[in-house]
């Protein structure tokens, strides 16, 4: 064992191996690795982020839909309203058109009575001259005088 | 295999393992120091090793993506990352150079310690059919590897000391401490014993940092020639014996028991030489 020119060679050659490990090993490795880190990093926090946007989103969505819902019953309330005064107005109208329907009917019923009454009572008339005019013609048979006032009777 | 290399040298287990221990060199040294010398293994493999560690995470770092990562670059931002972590716990200033730095100890000290899971014998005799007499092919295990290393972090402390605090900081770091007084010629007579313990301080931390490496990993490596040299020289006639049998099971369970313990060794090795080096260069940026 001694010491000799091995000893040079060696720290020459770990100098150079140093060397080259300064220039073209340890940053290119080391950036990657920070690149990395810092990408990493940047993903997390646009991550926490976005939950957090969710988080607001989702509380944002619910006061809509709250305010919606609120907003619909509104609407239901006042068409019920509104739909409930038209049933009250129809109704409304729907008896005093009954009612003026009814009088009409009655009106008319009168009419016709009151017309059926005079034309009877025409008839009776024409039927009362014509039976008398019969009565007349003929000579007066009791039998055939019961006859004929039977069927005016029946006429009338 | 063992059998084999010990039957050609026909020798014992002291001239295995001494075998083991040299390298594959131009010429024979002379002395302790020799700088005409060169372990042409420890070359080879650290240059290969580091070639390794380079191309995989240059491979990567080329088409790295910021969004979802492959299998093979998750793997990568897993090591990036775990040495960034450790280079932020400690290192408080700003720097281009320390967790590059961090990363390449960490990973080239790794895979010179992992060699060592590779059977003691393995690539010695591929070696050997290629003409090489030794090879040594875990490159923590020979002193200047683990000095390189070492002392090139030194030299980055000594460099980063005097970019940060100045000269004269630098030298009032090793003559004002440890011991501080208010009296000026108490602290003149104090300054040469604070010079001497930080020097101490200062230069020990090389070479712990490559003694540290170079004592574990030597270590680890003798056991495995040790666990080797168990069936060393039998033949297959040896199971013909009972006890050919029991040494040969010792052998498998002793190495299988080593090498799952040295996974733990070689990669806490590889992670202490990382984390002293962040601490000692953090402590160099740091003011007293």
């Amino acid at each position: 064992m001694n010491i000799n020119l091995t000893l040079i060679v060696q720290m020459i050659v770990f100098a150079l191996l140093v060397f080259g490990t300064m220039r073209w090993i340890w940053p290119h490795i080391l950036d990657a690795m920070e690149e990395r880190e810092r990408k990493i990093a940047q993903g997390l926090a646009a991550a926490e982020k976005g939950e957090q946007e969710l988080t607001e989103a989702r509380g944002k969505a619910e006061a809509i839909v709250r305010e919606a819902r609120e907003r619909a019953n509104q609407i239901i309330e006042h068409a019920q309203h509104l739909a409930n005064d038209l049933v009250e107005q129809a109704k409304g109208a729907a008896s005093s058109e009954a009612a003026r329907i009814v009088a009409g009917a009655q009106q008319q019923i009168q009419l016709d009575t009151t017309r059926a009454k005079d034309s009877l009572r025409r008839e009776v008339a024409g039927i009362a001259v014509g039976a008398a005019s019969k009565l007349l013609g003929r000579e007066i048979d009791a039998r055939t005088h019961a006859d004929l006032l039977d069927q005016l009777a029946a006429q009338v | 295999m063992t059998g084999m290399a010990a039957a050609e040298k026909s020798g014992g287990a002291t001239e295995y393992i001494l075998h083991h221990q040299a390298f594959l060199s131009n010429r024979q040294a002379h002395g302790i120091v020799d700088f005409t010398v060169i372990n042409y293994d420890t070359v080879f493999f650290s240059v290969v090793l580091a070639l390794v560690f380079f191309v995989l995470f240059w491979l990567v770092a080329r088409k790295a993506s910021s969004g979802v990562p492959g299998r093979v670059q998750n793997f990568i931002e897993i090591i990036v990352k775990f040495v960034d972590t450790q280079v932020r716990d400690t290192f408080h200033g700003t720097s281009r150079l320390i967790a590059p730095l961090a990363l390449t100890i960490f990973c080239w000290i790794f895979l010179f310690n992992f060699m060592d899971l590779v059977p003691v014998d393995l690539l010695p005799a591929a070696g050997r059919g290629a003409g090489f007499e030794h090879l040594k092919v875990v490159p923590s295990t020979d002193l200047n590897a683990t000095f390189a290393l070492s002392l090139t972090v030194f030299i980055l402390i000594i460099f980063y000391s005097l970019k940060m605090k100045g000269f004269v900081g630098f030298i009032s770091e090793f003559t004002l401490q440890p011991f501080r007084v208010r009296n000026v010629f108490a602290q003149a007579l104090l300054v040469p014993v604070n010079l001497i313990l930080e020097s101490v301080t200062f230069v020990a931390r090389p070479i712990s940092l490559a003694l540290r490496l170079y004592g574990n990993l030597y270590a680890g490596e003798m056991i495995f020639l040790l666990l080797a040299a168990l069936t060393l020289s039998r033949g297959l006639a040896s199971l013909a014996t009972v006890g050919g049998w029991l040494g040969l099971i010792a052998q498998i369970a002793l190495a299988l028991a080593w090498s799952i313990f040295h996974i733990l060794v070689i990669v806490l090795q590889a992670f202490i030489f990382m984390v002293l080096t962040i601490v000692y260069l953090s402590m160099a940026h740091e003011h007293h």
